[in-house]
């Protein structure tokens, strides 16, 4: 067994065990705040599958995790910790929420415009603190945080401006044009064109970070940045580059929940879908492989919490226990740690040695 | 004659969670009153069991006896309540204060609640006095030289009433005079009845002040030797399983045009003149050594010549082109190549693998992308064949490069820059820190690109190195050129160390050789 593989089995170990702590800590819960714990428990772990509009509610919510995981592990691993995804998606959402009311319809074509509008618009979103990071070394965190407000606002701003609708009492815009919304796939549920797209969008972006020569300078720049100088990467590129895919990567999210879920635009606040996507992307380990997975995971269990809260006495604040609690643990490096030291221990010194292998 | 043992430690054993096997089973034993060597190669345990011995580490098994009795070595602070200090390879002090300060670190004299400044200096002036290592004690650590910043290591472990000091290769950064003036000093202290463990792998001074020597290999004791019966031929069989050939053998050389030429080369480095009109040549097939204590100005040449920092003041020439303006990518692409000072630094990404560290200069190469995707199958056969010639110990080319040995990591470095077949190659410490063999290894592929015709600048703190591989050799002292040697084979140590610590200086008419054509 090689020390990687054993080192990756040792990951998801350690991953599943986490969940599985903070399960039992919902359990525990649950068991403490509820009067019929049965009932609360049912709903809460089997209540997603129980239709196919509930399984169709999980697939749904996934997709806006998928993109916005996606953003963040680019960004994450060029080591560039911008939360951006947040803002972007915001605007990526609005920009096309704007295309679809105002852009005059091309048949075949109408979606797929408004969606290269929000992806274009998340990039620029994107490009701002990635640039003052390459050319000032400003925190990239600290600008990306501050931005997504001023995203918000000025999201808002154009709403009311260009594409409010005046009868509706709510701060609400017009209805999208038809041509514009993204083909249902499941009849009897909401799941939509742009679940495909976040298949392909996993694709693009692991041959992208793994099989592409710009992905793997990206990486190695995440890795050591020194190194990348050294061996003559482009850092400025790396550092500018990342942020611009991550908050294409988020616009287009927000462009396709926006035309793929709703009719009109709605949100008066940010909808978390960028924080979500950095929990997602740390429980997949920056992985993009493995970001379907940890999406439809963090999905099913907010789909379950909110069945749980409307047919039990169980609040569905319950979730963000366990969210918090599988973070920590995953986030710990510690964890375990002294587990896997005893099995390297047991495995090493059966093996013989290898002379000059070993390191002081 | 043997004194009583004072010290055991027993079946040690210490895996490191890399799952390296630092120490296996290892058995260590010292007497009072002696100067006990443990030689080994880099990596072969010497520190992690001495780090085991001052509490830094904890052993998995194993244990350790003081004075017949068993101890349990929790923490340094506990071992050095037993009376075992020691002096770091990297000093563990704070620059920024002075050493009065630094020595009293964590146990400060006060007064009304404020540091009593003038007690600390007394105290420090008594235990210099008490063991003749003088030393100003209102001087602040940043402003003193290597040696007696290693001076105030050891006088901070003697305050705290030490009676085994261990040092962890102590002659490493010191000059030839400094190291002779530390081996007094140790002897006087051995006189006094204390007992010295001294790590190191330099043969030489192990012969000269050591009673004894462990030897330890690949994590194992191979046993304990008295050092005026044990060759010094058995000594190196022994740490490396085979005779290493203490004189690096090489053809002559061969010098063809001049292929690198830095003329009145100055730079700014804050302040202060990091490089002073440095002018030199170097040609095809010639190797050109750096000498100098660390901090004179070398790294900032490196810098220039590598593209980290452009050059202002003066010009640069490889094959007759100019180096102002280009970024590194672009000297790397005129065919320089670099081993950096630090391979954990600039040198490699410890958590990519081995084939992600070795492309990172030239993966944008044709041969090695397939169109907008790279070429993985390509770039396995040709890592594949680096990891098979360069002979890199390894499970597969995927393990993550910080899973390897230093030596090993180091040969990644070299695979990388030397396999490229570059026309000029700076070499900035090519084997600090790196096994014997390792670093024979990499010696004999700089020598081989010499022969092939490659111009090489050889930057090194360890004079064996640069004495023995470079052909002619510049010694740096405060950004400047201090002295020029035009056989390296011919110098003399004492010689090279005055010119070394600035006490002497060529003239221009001296150095004549440096600007030939």
């Amino acid at each position: 067994m090689n020390k990687r593989n054993s080192s990756a089995r040792f990951e998801i170990i350690r991953t599943a065990v986490a969940v599985a702590i903070a399960m039992l800590v919902a359990v525990v819960i649950i068991f403490s705040v509820s009067e019929e714990p049965v009932n609360a428990l049912y709903n809460f772990i089997i209540g997603p599958f129980t239709s196919l509009r509930r399984i169709g509610n999980v697939i749904e919510m996934a997709c806006p995790f998928i993109f916005t995981a996606l953003a963040v592990c680019v960004m994450f691993q060029a080591n560039q910790f911008s939360m951006i995804a947040e803002g972007s998606f915001f605007f990526g959402a609005l920009c096309a929420a704007v295309a679809a009311i105002k852009l005059p319809e091309i048949t075949g074509l109408s979606p797929i415009i408004a969606l290269l509008i929000g992806t274009v618009a998340g990039g620029i979103l994107g490009a701002i603190p990635g640039f003052f990071k390459a050319k000032w070394k400003t925190d990239e965190f600290v600008i990306s945080l501050m931005l997504n407000y001023v995203a918000l606002y000025f999201s808002l701003y154009l709403m009311n401006l260009l594409i409010r609708d005046a009868s509706a009492g709510s701060k609400v815009s017009e209805k999208f044009q038809d041509s514009f919304q993204l083909i249902n796939l499941i009849p009897g549920t909401r799941v939509h064109m742009g679940v495909i797209l976040s298949i392909l969008m996993i694709i693009i972006v692991y041959v992208f970070l793994y099989h592409n020569r710009w992905g793997y300078q990206l990486r190695m720049a995440g890795c050591n940045i020194k190194f990348a100088q050294y061996s003559g990467i482009n850092t400025f590129a790396v550092i500018l580059g990342s942020q611009i895919i991550g908050g294409c990567i988020a616009g287009l999210g927000g462009a396709v929940e926006m035309l793929g879920i709703y009719n009109r635009f709605q949100w008066t606040s940010l909808p978390n879908y960028g924080f979500d996507g950095i929990t997602v992307a740390i429980i997949a380990k920056k992985s993009p492989k493995l970001v379907p997975i940890a999406a439809l995971f963090l999905a099913y269990l907010r789909i379950g919490a909110d069945i749980m809260s409307r047919s039990s006495d169980v609040p569905s604040e319950v979730i963000s226990v366990i969210q918090s609690l599988v973070i920590v643990l995953i986030a710990a490096n510690s964890f375990l740690s002294g587990f896997r030291h005893r099995m390297l221990v047991k495995e090493s010194m059966k093996k013989p040695m290898v002379e000059g292998g070993n390191e002081a | 004659m043997v004194g009583k043992t004072i010290l055991e430690m027993q079946n040690i054993s210490k895996v490191y969670s890399t799952g390296v096997v630092a120490n296996q089973n290892v058995q260590f034993e010292i007497a009072e009153g002696e100067i006990h060597a443990l030689a080994g190669e880099n990596g072969a345990g010497k520190s992690t069991l001495m780090k085991v011995l001052f509490g830094i580490e904890t052993a998995d098994e194993g244990k350790v006896i003081l004075d017949g009795q068993p101890i349990q070595i929790k923490s340094p602070l506990h071992a050095i309540e037993h009376g075992i200090g020691m002096v770091h390879q990297h000093f563990m002090l704070v620059p920024s204060l002075t050493v009065a300060e630094n020595m009293m670190l964590g146990l400060e004299p006060k007064k009304h609640g404020l540091i009593d400044y003038r007690r600390a200096e007394a105290f420090t002036r008594e235990v210099a006095e008490k063991y003749n290592l003088p030393i100003d004690p209102s001087a602040k650590v940043s402003s003193l030289p290597v040696g007696l910043k290693q001076r105030v290591e050891i006088l901070k472990a003697l305050s705290r009433g030490i009676r085994i000091l261990i040092l962890d290769e102590p002659t490493a950064v010191l000059t030839p005079q400094e190291t002779e003036e530390l081996f007094h000093q140790l002897l006087a202290f051995k006189e006094q009845g204390n007992t010295i463990i001294f790590i190191s792998h330099k043969l030489g001074e192990i012969k000269q002040i050591c009673d004894r020597i462990t030897i330890m290999r690949a994590g194992k004791c191979m046993g304990t030797y008295d050092v005026s019966t044990v060759t010094e031929q058995e000594i190196s069989s022994l740490m490396v399983g085979r005779d290493v050939i203490l004189e690096i053998n090489k053809k002559p050389v061969k010098r063809g045009e001049k292929v690198l030429e830095v003329k009145n080369v100055s730079q700014m480095h804050g302040q202060k003149k990091a490089l002073n009109d440095i002018s030199f040549n170097i040609h095809k097939g010639q190797i050109l050594g750096v000498a100098g204590v660390e901090g004179n100005g070398q790294r900032e040449l490196v810098n220039l010549l590598v593209g980290k920092t452009f050059v202002t003041d003066g010009e640069i020439l490889i094959n007759k082109v100019s180096l102002r303006g280009k970024n590194v990518k672009k000297i790397r692409q005129m065919k320089v190549s670099h081993i950096p000072e630090d391979r954990m630094i600039d040198g490699a990404a410890s958590e990519a693998s081995i084939e992600e560290n070795i492309i990172s200069d030239k993966n944008e190469a044709k041969y090695l992308n397939k169109g907008i995707f790279m070429n993985w199958k390509a770039i396995r056969m040709m890592v594949d064949k680096m990891i098979d010639y360069y002979r890199i110990n390894c499970d597969s080319l995927r393990q993550p490069v910080g899973m390897l040995s230093g030596g090993n990591i180091q040969k990644v470095v070299a695979a990388r820059e030397l396999a490229r077949r570059p026309e000029v190659v700076i070499a900035n410490q090519p084997t600090r820190g790196v096994d014997v063999s390792a670093a024979e290894f990499i010696h004999g592929k700089l020598l081989e690109l010499r022969d092939e015709g490659t111009a090489t600048l050889l930057v090194s703190a360890d004079l064996n190195e640069v004495l023995g591989l470079s052909d002619d050799l510049i010694v740096m002292h405060d950004g400047e050129i201090a002295a020029y040697f035009k056989d390296s084979a011919q110098v003399d140590e004492k010689e090279l160390g005055m010119y070394m610590l600035g006490s002497e200086k060529m003239t221009k008419e001296e150095m004549g050789g440096l600007f030939d054509e």
